[in-house]
């Protein structure tokens, strides 16, 4: 059994497993999922990498440790052993942000443990990591974490440079700025992201026109 | 903090510090089940009583482990009783009411992922809750997102009939609603701190 599990899989490691987590079926902007973490605690930029981060090892050492042990879990009891495994992770994240700087685990407060019912963590122990080899596994988680931090400093940033002016705690403006408040209160939060989905909205529908008119063109030539 | 008033603590989780606008917990249902007035009702109604379930077995819990001195036992044994809940809940239901049963559906499953109930969990251990103040800030949460989740129900039911871009249609739409929502809310916290 043990042997069975390191093998070499009969697919190939394939690097695409890595790519598709950061912008095709990205998270958070394509498949919409773990919204609460991403509206929550990114109003800077530092509180968004370091949330981003902690997910991104919940989910790599999860993803790892459930699909190692994917052929030994019974399938009756898999999402009770999938969520034991996430809490497990999460609780060692937990202390170890509170042992690294005790400012940083103040200001992300609840939302370390809540990474829990991070429905992105769960999604993919449940479509990825139960099905898959090791190896791609881990890749899988690797991509959908930076992913996810990747969105969640897409929205940090923003929010951080116009609600209070700076970057990463960096002064931006002269003392003459007004910082947009809203940008930092909740309701700044839900805009962002609305926003932030319809430029990517915009930019599929841009690309379909484009290929639409490519191929157009294309049959003419012929 | 442990002897706040109980009506305060009700009207802080339900309006102030409301669950889904000010604190972002539970936005999946947020988003997903406020399309229409009479699920958004019945999640509501499901999500509030899980939560004075699971509210009751966290103080306890939380009890226990203080006896034992084992607080990093505290989010495995938390998440653990609220998916135990929910299943026990479900069985509870199916068992007596079939007809409450087969309206709320797959809802009631999906409640064990609902950050909401673990964010109140949390919430109410670190501010050091009795056992009253816990029950009633379950009962305020509860009814703050039933009531975020049904005024959400009929903004969208209204924008069904309004005619909007097809870009915006869909999430983005949904979610700069709820960032006017945020905002409405925001106007409460003069009531308390």
């Amino acid at each position: 059994m043990a042997n069975d599990l390191f093998k070499m899989p009969e697919t190939a490691v394939s690097t695409d497993e890595f790519i598709k987590g950061l912008w095709r079926e990205n998270p958070v902007f394509v498949q919409v999922l773990g919204m609460c973490p991403v509206l929550a605690v990114t109003n800077s930029g530092i509180n968004a990498i370091a949330m981003g981060l902690a997910t991104t090892f919940v989910l790599v050492m999860s993803n790892i440790l459930v699909s190692s042990l994917r052929k030994v879990i019974p399938k009756q009891v898999r999402i009770a052993t999938y969520i034991l495994i996430i809490a497990t992770f999460v609780t060692v994240v937990e202390y170890l942000i509170q042992a690294i700087s005790l400012d940083l685990h103040k200001a992300l407060g609840a939302f370390i443990s809540l990474i829990v019912v991070n429905c992105v963590i769960l999604g993919r122990a449940e479509a990825f990591a139960s099905k898959n080899t090791l190896a791609n596994s881990f890749l899988d988680g690797l991509g959908m974490g930076l992913g996810f931090t990747f969105a969640l400093l897409c929205l940090g940033v923003v929010r951080e440079i116009l609600g209070s002016g700076t970057i990463f705690g960096i002064g931006l403006f002269p003392d003459g700025f007004q910082s947009w408040v809203v940008m930092i209160l909740p309701g700044g939060g839900f805009f962002t992201m609305g926003a932030w989905l319809l430029f990517f909205n915009w930019l599929k529908e841009r690309n379909k026109k484009r290929e639409a008119a490519l191929s157009e063109s294309g049959t003419g030539v012929k | 903090m442990g002897n706040e008033s109980l009506s305060f603590i009700f009207l802080n989780a339900a309006l102030i510090n409301n669950f889904v606008l000010a604190y972002f917990l539970g936005i999946c249902p947020f988003l997903g089940v406020s399309g229409k007035l009479e699920t958004a009702t019945r999640m509501g109604g499901a999500v509030t009583f899980v939560m004075l379930i699971s509210s009751t077995c966290a103080y306890g819990i939380h009890q226990l482990l203080v006896a034992v001195d084992a607080p990093f036992l505290q989010l495995i044994s938390y998440i653990v009783v609220i998916a135990s809940t929910v299943q026990l809940v479900e069985m509870f239901i199916k068992k007596f009411s079939p007809s409450l049963f087969r309206a709320l559906g797959i809802f009631l499953p999906l409640i064990t992922t609902n950050c909401a109930i673990l964010g109140l969990a949390l919430f109410q251990t670190n501010k050091g809750y009795n056992f009253a103040q816990s029950l009633v800030y379950a009962l305020g949460a509860g009814i703050g997102f039933t009531l975020a989740l049904v005024l959400m129900a009929g903004l969208r039911e209204e924008l069904e009939l309004a005619e909007v871009p097809n870009l915006v249609k869909g999430t983005a739409l949904t979610l700069m609603l709820a960032g006017i929502l945020s905002l409405t809310f925001m106007g409460f916290a003069g009531l308390g701190g």
